[in-house]
């Protein structure tokens, strides 16, 4: 077996197993209240954490990025449909850099 | 006429008989639905599949090893570390350490969605979703409005993204070089605006998810600016943020937060 296949298989391993164990584990579990409301705030903290600071290296210009991000938050303050929020963020970062 | 109005009513009857399970698996979300709230992660995916496709040909990775890494890892930052690390010639078993750190992070994703699945599905189906398991997918079906999400809708809502990587993959291996430069940068904030579209409106009425998502952004934009913890990999930034934040929400707000609010 090539070195490359092996680092594939590899990695699928490591990404399957911590994907797989919790849900299957924790499928029946009854948590106590702490970590119940621990995990309900997972998705939150996750989304922050994922956003920011990332978001403003994502196009390779800080400023077109921000341009983006400025759109997407509006529109999605006006709790228009997630498709809209992306395209309106592509499209504001389009924008930025013909100008 | 009679005899119908007859059969509707022990239609009824039978019906309002039936156990809970049955009455509840009516209102559960469908596979569409899932494709359905799948499409923006897709549109998401595919310019950074097709970056992948093309960092990975340039890099002289074979083609066949970058389509196969997408459909057996199927996990977007480890798999350009991966092939960085490659043309580096680091060691395999570094490569895959770099992997488990960068994706540990779907254990804490993994263990908070098993509490939003519906409790009928079985441990074979969990371990076959738990497979799809993305920042993005773990999203979106975690900040659905309903109480519980559907084996159907997982399948779904996976089975979109998982083909727009692999799609792009192979777009970006065989025939990238011809996209304009300026939309491919462009869509580089598709992500991003996904996960701010499915954010502020969580955010807008609720407090609770306010203080956390925005303690979540303030440490790990600390943690990635302070020199002493430069040497971190983001993946242990986005664990310890999201470990961080949720607790101190927990602390402060002990009974949680409802969704879709």
């Amino acid at each position: 077996m090539s070195k490359l296949i092996l680092i594939v298989l590899g990695m699928a391993i490591v990404t399957y197993i911590p994907r797989m164990l919790p849900m299957v584990l924790l499928k029946d579990v009854k948590m106590p209240p702490f970590l119940k409301s621990f995990f309900q705030f997972i998705p939150f903290a996750a989304l922050g954490a994922l956003i920011f600071p990332e978001i403003i290296s994502s196009t390779g210009n800080i400023k077109s990025a921000l341009a983006g991000m400025v759109v997407s938050i509006i529109l999605a303050f006006f709790r228009l449909n997630v498709m809209i929020v992306v395209l309106g963020g592509i499209l504001g970062v389009f924008l930025y850099q013909l100008i | 006429m009679k005899d119908d109005s007859k059969i509707q009513t022990t239609v009824d009857f039978i019906d309002s008989q039936l156990p809970q399970q049955s009455r509840l698996s009516q209102s559960s979300l469908t596979f569409n639905e899932g494709i359905k709230s799948g499409i923006p992660i897709a549109v998401g995916y595919i310019p950074i599949s097709v970056a992948f496709g093309l960092l990975a040909k340039s890099a002289g990775v074979p083609d066949y090893l970058s389509i196969l890494m997408s459909l057996m890892v199927f996990a977007g930052a480890s798999q350009f570390v991966a092939v960085n690390l490659i043309t580096l010639g680091v060691m395999p078993f570094e490569i895959i350490t770099a992997t488990f750190i960068l994706n540990l992070r779907h254990f804490l994703m993994s263990a908070s969605i098993s509490q939003k699945l519906e409790k009928s599905i079985s441990k074979t189906w969990m371990s076959i979703i738990s497979f799809g398991i993305t920042d993005e997918t773990f999203t979106v079906a975690s900040l659905r409005s309903e109480e519980e999400v559907s084996r159907d809708f997982m399948l779904g809502l996976n089975l979109v993204a998982y083909s727009a990587w692999v799609f792009g993959t192979a777009v970006g291996v065989f025939l990238a070089p011809s996209l304009p430069e300026s939309l491919k940068s462009s869509m580089g904030i598709a992500l991003y605006a996904m996960f701010i579209g499915l954010l502020v409106p969580a955010l807008k009425n609720s407090p609770p998810v306010l203080t956390v998502s925005l303690t979540a952004a303030i440490i790990n934009s600390f943690l990635n600016y302070v020199p002493m913890f430069i040497n971190l990999s983001a993946g242990w930034a986005i664990i310890i943020s999201t470990i961080a934040s949720s607790c101190i929400g927990a602390i402060i707000y002990p009974k949680g937060v409802k969704v879709g609010e």
